[in-house]
C-alpha cells in the first residue's frame, strides 16, 4: 500500500487552489540497478481529482513525471467546506485515493 | 613615464570592469539557484517523510512492541517540540553525547527493544529502499521549525565533543590531503556551480545547519545531517564515517554551535 499523499486546498478569489504530493518511485524503466538488470517501470498513469462527485481534474501520466511528484492546478465551482478526493492509479494498478476539506 | 603609467591605469581599470562583470555573473547563477530553490519549496517532497515519521513515532514496533512516544531527546521524555535545536547534548542516563540519530538508536534499543545492529542497519533510504530513520528525523527536525538552535557546551563532556569536532574539521588528511577547511574553511568557494558555506563563519554556518535535513531533488531523498556528513567525508576520500560515531557527533556539536541562534528551516529542499 502506497503512502499517503498530502493535499492542500484553499480558496484563493473566486477559485479553489490544489496542491498535491504524492509518494511514488515513478520508475522509468530507463534505469540499471548496480547489477546491470533494468528497473522495471513503474509510473502513475491516471490521476483524477473530483469534488462532490464531479470531476474536476484528470489527467494522463507518463514516466517522464519525477519521483514523488509535486501537483498544483485551481478550479472553479467549490466553496469551503467541500472535500477535493485525490485518486492515482499507476501501470501496476496499485491505486491511492485521498481527501482533503476546501479551507476557506 | 606617464604614457606608462596611463596604461597601467588603463589595463588595471580593465581587470577591475572583468572582475565586475564575473562578480555579476557570479550573482544572477547564485540568484538562479535561489529562484529555482523558491520555486521547489512550495510542493517540498519532504512533507511526505514527516508525515511517515509522524506515525512512525507514534507506531508500536520492535520486540517489545512500544512506540518512541516516551522517548527523551534532550527537553524531557515525549517532548518533541523544539527537540532539534538542544541537539547534539550530553545525556545522564548513557553518559553520551549523542545526536538525534544516536539518541533514535538509544530509544529504539530501551523502548523497542531492538538490537543496537538492528537500530542502526539502515541508516540512509534509496531507491525502492524507505527506512525509518530519514523518515522520524524529518518529522523531528520539522517540530522545530522556526525556533532558534541553541546547543549546550557547559557540560564537560560536551566541551570535549566540541574541541573534538573542531579538530576533525581543520585536520587534513587522506590521499587529497582535504579537511573540512578545505572547502568549508574561507569564503568564495564553490563546487561546480554551488556557493559553498564557510562553516566556520557564523552567518554561513547559521544558514547551512538550520536547512538540514534536508529533500534532495537530484537523489529523491530527505537526508540528514548524518548523511550530510558521511557524504561529505567519501567526497574527501577519507575513510568512512561510521553512522552515529562519537566523531560524527562531535563534528555535529561543532557545526550546531557555530550556528547557534540560527533558526531551523528543516527540511529544507535542495538541488
Amino acid at each position: 500500500m502506497a503512502d499517503p499523499m498530502k493535499i492542500r486546498a484553499t480558496v484563493v478569489g473566486d477559485k479553489v487552489e490544489v496542491k498535491v504530493l504524492m509518494a511514488h518511485e515513478m520508475e522509468t524503466g530507463q534505469r540499471k540497478d548496480s547489477k546491470g538488470a533494468i528497473v522495471p517501470a513503474w509510473f502513475i498513469q491516471n490521476v483524477t481529482a473530483t469534488v462532490n462527485g464531479k470531476t474536476v481534474l484528470s489527467a494522463e501520466w507518463g514516466p517522464a513525471v519525477a519521483k514523488n511528484p509535486f501537483l498544483s492546478f485551481r478550479f472553479a465551482g467549490a466553496k469551503a467546506g467541500d472535500k477535493v478526493v485525490i485518486t492515482w492509479t499507476d501501470n501496476h494498478g496499485d491505486k491511492r485515493s485521498d481527501e482533503a476539506t476546501i479551507a476557506a | 613615464m606617464r604614457p606608462k603609467r596611463i596604461a597601467a591605469a588603463a589595463l588595471a581599470a580593465g581587470i577591475l570592469s572583468a572582475g565586475l562583470a564575473l562578480a555579476q555573473d557570479k550573482d544572477s547563477t547564485s540568484r538562479q539557484i535561489e529562484r529555482y530553490r523558491e520555486a521547489l519549496a512550495d510542493g517540498n517532497p519532504a512533507e511526505l517523510w514527516e508525515a511517515r515519521g509522524e506515525s512512525l513515532w507514534k507506531e508500536k514496533r520492535g520486540p517489545k512492541a512500544a512506540s518512541l512516544e516516551r522517548c527523551d531527546l534532550g527537553l524531557g521524555p515525549g517532548v518533541v517540540k523544539g527537540a532539534y535545536t538542544v541537539l547534539p547534548k550530553y545525556f545522564a542516563d548513557t553518559g553520551k553525547v549523542e545526536d538525534l540519530e544516536s539518541r533514535l538508536v538509544t530509544c529504539m534499543v530501551a523502548l523497542q527493544g531492538f538490537t543496537p545492529e538492528q537500530a542502526k542497519k539502515d541508516p540512509f533510504g534509496g531507491p525502492g529502499k524507505k527506512v525509518p530513520m530519514d523518515a522520524l528525523v524529518a518529522y523531528i527536525a520539522s517540530e522545530s521549525r522556526g525556533m532558534p538552535m541553541h546547543v549546550s557546551i557547559a557540560n564537560p563532556k560536551e566541551r570535549e565533543a566540541y574541541e573534538l569536532g573542531r579538530q576533525i574539521f581543520f585536520y587534513r588528511g587522506g590521499p587529497h590531503d582535504f579537511a573540512c577547511a578545505s572547502c568549508h574553511g574561507a569564503e568564495g568557494k564553490r563546487i561546480r556551480l554551488q556557493d559553498l558555506p564557510n562553516l566556520t563563519n557564523p552567518a554561513d554556518a547559521r544558514r547551512a545547519y538550520t536547512t538540514w535535513p534536508a529533500y534532495r531533488v537530484s537523489q529523491g531523498e530527505v537526508r540528514s545531517m548524518q548523511w550530510r556528513l558521511n557524504d561529505c567525508f567519501r567526497q574527501q576520500r577519507f575513510p568512512e564515517l561510521e553512522f552515529t560515531s562519537p566523531a560524527s557527533i562531535a563534528l555535529s556539536l561543532y557545526l550546531a554551535r557555530t550556528a547557534e541562534g540560527g533558526v531551523m528551516d528543516a527540511p529544507a529542499i535542495k538541488r
